[in-house]
Formats: C-alpha cells, structure tokens, sequence
C-alpha cells in the first residue's frame, strides 16, 4: 500500500506537486495519469525518497521509504530505464543491486528469465533497445519479490507486443495481491490495464476512481439527430426542457435518450432521417477532466482559408 | 523473448529477504567499482605513470650524476626519486575517485542506487571505503614496484638505497598513503559537485597544476600557503630527506587528508538535502 498526504513539491516558483493525497490498494493495478508536466514523476521520485517533498508525507507500508532497512524486498521500482551504468552488463547491474540488499544471486538469473533477457545478460547495457532496457528496468524491479511495485510510463516507446507483455505482467503481479501503481499519459493505455485511476493535472489531483466508474460517467454523452424539420424538432425538444445545440446540420441534444427523441418526433410527426448516441471515447474525457491543467497548449488546428 | 510470462498466477511467491547493511552495500560497490572497463583502465594508467616516471628520472639522474655539484649529491634522495612519478600517476586515481560517484549522477544510475539503498550516507560510505581500500593497496603496489625498479638504475650509480635505511619504508608506504589520499580528494570533489568535468577540472588544477606554482608566492604569508597547500603537503611524506620549506612527512599528510575530509563531509550535509 501506498499513502501519499498532503504531499508537495516546489521547483522555485513552479508548484509541481500540489497538496496531492490518495491512496493505492493492494490486488489492483492502479493507473496514475496525467499529462506530460502533471507531476507524477516527481511524484513517484518522492514517494522513493529521491526528492525531499516541501511539504507532506508518501508513506510505503505504513513507513517512509528512506527509513526502509529491506527497501528492495518492499518495493520494486521503474523510474527511467536509461537510469543505469551503460557500460556495465545487464548481469552485473542487478548483481550489484541484488548484493546491495543482500539477495541471493540465483535471484537474478530467476529476474532475467522472468522478463525474457537472459540472453543478452552477458551484454553491455548501452547496446539494449528501449524495449531490453525497460525489461530490465522490470528485472531489477523485481529482485527482491516486493509487494508494491511502482512503474513510470513503462510503455513508452515499446513495440505493440513490448506493451501486451508489459500490460499482462502488471495484471499478473496484480493478481497475486501485490500493490501495483503505474504512470501514463494515455488514457486509452490506462483503460486497458488499470483498475483504478489516480489522475493529476498541474499537480492537484482531478480524479480518484475506478477505471468502471471514470468510463461510466464519462459516457453521459449525448445524442444526434437529424431532421428535414429541424426547427420543429428543436421547438419541440426545447418545449420539453432539453437544451438543443445545431451541430454540422444536426441538433446535438444532451441528458436525453434516443427512444425519447424518437417518440416525441412520432408525437408531432416529425421526420427523422438519422438519430444516434454520440460516446465522448475516454480520450476525450480525459482531455475535458484535464484541459485546463496541461503545460504546453497548442491551439486547435484551423483549416487555412483558401483564397483571398 | 516473448515466453517470458508462462508463469501462473495466484501462486503464492517464495520471498527472498534482504537487508540493506553497510556490508551489502560494500559488496555491491565491489561489484560495481570492478564492473566497469574504465576502473581498469585507469589502473593500468597509474602503473605506467606511476612505474615509468619512476624509471625514467631514475635513469637520467643515474647518467647526470657525475656532473651533480657536491653538495646537491650529499642532499640527494633516493627514494623521492624513483617515487617522482607519483606526481604525474594522482592524475589517474584522482579522476577514477571522481567518476566513481559523477558517474552515478551523468548515467542516472544514482535514482537506481538510491531506491536500493535510500540510506544515502550509507551508500556514500560504501562508496568511500571500497575506493580507499582499492586505491591504497594499488598505491602501494605501484610505488613499491617504482622504488625497486629505480634504484635497480640508480645503484648503477652507487647512489640507490635500501627499504633498511631510515625513512625509506615510511617514503616508500607513504607513496601508497598519497595515492590513496588523492583517490579521496576526486572522490569528494565529485561528491560535492556531481558532474564529471567539473570535479576532474578542479581535482586537476588543485592537486597537479596549481602545486607548483605556490612557491612564487611572495612573503612569509606566501611560504606558509605554499607549505599548506594540498600537494606540496601531502607529498612530504614520499621524501626521506625534508624538502626545504616544506611540512615534515606526517603534518605535511595530515593537513593534505584534512582537505578530502573536509570537502567530502560538505559533501555528505548536501547529499542528504539534496534531490537525487
């Protein structure tokens, strides 16, 4: 388990973590999302110990990581995984962590068969592709079976079955009651893997949910209807209390169900030639949760007016 | 690479208990310090500057000797001799001193380190022991061989000497203590700057170009920071016979460690304020 309290950070006059509290249950694998910039990696770099916070507490298990005697047997952790010696092999550098913490080193050769890189032990680790360097980021994470795992954007940059493999582990870890938090900035990648979903922006925390809920509410979507009356529809629907906005020839109606629309248009007798329910995909109400706290904006693209 | 999860689950993990103690941690510098190529490579650095200066001024004086006027030859020191190249071979231990803990901060190794073992003291003492211990033992290898293979020349000369005279033994186990010593002085210049060019720049200038030139200092205040100043210190104990102006062999050593100590306990306030 993890508890974070109150937790902050301040970069000079940047406030990148802000009053952040939530907790993270064990057997489920929690997503942490935000946008580029939210703060988790400085989250995540707190709750380790590695930044002092300015204010607030991350507590693991119940104690603070610095004060961990067996921290490797705890938690098992990714922040980057470029964060190593290249010139070392893969092999050395767990050895050296596994002895840290005085694990045995038949542990790491179970790690390197555990995430499919024994193999290229032997090899230096400037020469691994980003997918090698994330599996033995995830080996090194490992060494000492901990109970709480915490990954930073772990797909980043991997191949489609890099990710499938990264997305069944987690599940896997999950499923033997291990707490397991994992960063990302995509909402499509979190609604696929987590459980639950922790989700930050500006450092202020906008959302502590499960992922079932967060993808129920965000479906209180709307409806399109199109009409070769559109005025009367929009009179009668209006008439009835909904709010009616034309949109690219169609009227855009929210808070109401298709079947109802359709049988008010049978009521007046009212053609309709396409009505639908119109789903906001989780992207997009991620976007809406977060659009006021991302970094960089850029504005929307606007076609070019062509002519003079 | 992809049958990597033909694992079950809901077992029930066999769970390996470790401890982070300073022991382990030591272990796991060991490893690391003899992991990388450029730890070896360095050593091999300091043999040759160490051995090879050594040999190389021994034999000129061996073939100058007859033209020394009197009353140098009666001054002249063995031993310092074929121990010049130590001068030269600090170089390599002071910048493996330093890359032992700037490479930790240039690769980000050190975020890894630190959720290993988030005691960071520990890990700094870890560090600094592992360094001490490698570099003297090597240190004094080194200036054992240079002793030996330069009085090989110089007693060619009739002027070469003995581990049995006196002072000789603590010159000769003094070259392996300055080594040591400028291991450190890398070590805590990298712990207090964390960046590879800044700390070898100023362990550099500090121990090997600025020495020298402390003697041009004028006055009685200009002697005194002469005799204090790192290397014209610490070196005094690679002399039998006392250099003029200069600190005796122990004062002159002690004062030299009182700036790696010093440096390197700045280093460690900061390390545990700091973000890694």
């Amino acid at each position: 388990m993890i508890e974070v309290r109150g937790l902050t950070k301040r970069f000079g006059d940047t406030v990148a973590v802000d009053d952040l509290s939530f907790t993270v249950q064990p057997g489920l694998v929690t997503g942490f999302l935000g946008p580029n910039g939210a703060g988790k990696s400085t989250t995540m770099r707190m709750i380790l110990g590695l930044d002092r916070p300015n204010a607030g507490s991350a507590l693991v298990n119940g104690k603070a990581y610095s004060s961990l005697s067996d921290p490797l047997s705890e938690v098992g952790s990714l922040l980057d995984a470029k964060d190593v010696h290249g010139g070392r092999t893969a092999r050395s550098h767990l050895l050296a962590l596994a002895q840290s913490n005085g694990l045995p080193a038949k542990r790491v050769d179970e790690v390197l068969e555990l995430t499919g890189i024994s193999s290229v032990a032997k090899k230096r680790i400037k020469g691994f592709s980003l997918g090698m360097s994330q599996r033995l980021g995830i080996a090194a994470a490992l060494l000492g079976d901990p109970g709480v795992l915490m990954f930073d954007e772990p797909v980043n940059g991997l191949d489609p079955e890099g990710i499938q493999w990264i997305r069944n582990f987690m599940r896997y870890l999950a499923s033997q009651n291990r707490t397991v938090f994992v960063s990302s900035h995509l909402m499509s990648e979190m609604a696929l893997t987590a459980d639950h979903l922790i989700v930050i922006g500006r450092g202020k925390l906008m959302a502590d949910v499960s992922t079932a809920d967060f993808i129920e509410n965000s479906s209180t979507n709307t409806i399109r209807v199109r009409s070769p009356q559109a005025d009367d529809l929009a009179r009668a629907l209006t008439g009835k209390g909904f709010t009616v906005t034309p949109v690219d020839g169609y009227l855009q109606v929210a808070g109401i169900e298709c079947a109802q629309v359709g049988d008010l248009a049978a009521e007046q007798h009212l053609t309709i030639h396409e009505l639908f329910e119109e789903k906001a995909s989780l992207e997009e109400a991620f976007m809406e949760l977060t659009k006021d706290s991302v970094e960089y904006h850029t504005d929307a693209f606007q076609p070019v007016p062509t002519g003079e | 690479m992809s049958s990597a999860t033909a694992v079950q689950p809901g077992t029930a993990p066999a769970r390996p208990k470790g401890r982070a103690t300073l022991l382990h941690v030591i272990r796991s510098e060991w490893t690391k310090l003899w992991s990388v190529r450029s730890t070896m490579w360095t050593l091999i650095a300091l043999f040759l500057l160490v051995v090879g200066f050594g040999v190389l001024i021994s034999w000129g004086t061996e073939s100058n000797l007859n033209q020394m006027p009197p009353e140098q030859r009666a001054t002249f020191d063995a031993t310092g001799t074929s121990l010049t190249g130590i001068f030269f071979g600090q170089l390599a231990l002071a910048v493996l001193g330093a890359m032992v803990i700037t490479a930790e901060y240039s690769t980000g190794g050190i975020r890894t380190t630190l959720s290993a073992v988030p005691k960071r003291l520990r890990m700094l003492a870890a560090k600094a022991l592992v360094l001490a211990v490698v570099a003297w033992v090597v240190g004094t290898v080194v200036s054992f061989v240079a002793f030996f293979a330069g009085q090989a020349f110089l007693d060619k000369a009739n002027v070469g000497t003995t581990l049995s005279e006196p002072g000789v033994l603590r010159a000769v186990m003094g070259g392996g203590l300055y080594l040591l010593g400028s291991a450190m002085f890398g070590f805590a210049l990298g712990a207090l700057l964390r960046h590879t060019p800044a700390a070898i720049t100023m362990v550099v200038a500090l121990l090997l170009i600025v020495p020298p030139f402390m003697q041009l200092l004028p006055g009685e205040w200009g002697k005194t920071v002469n005799q204090w100043f790192t290397a014209n210190a610490g070196s005094q104990i690679t002399f039998v016979n006392p250099q003029a102006n200069s600190l005796g062999p122990w004062q002159g050593y002690a004062v030299f460690t009182a700036y790696w100590v010093l440096i390197l306990a700045v280093a460690a306030f900061l390390l545990e304020r700091r973000d890694a």
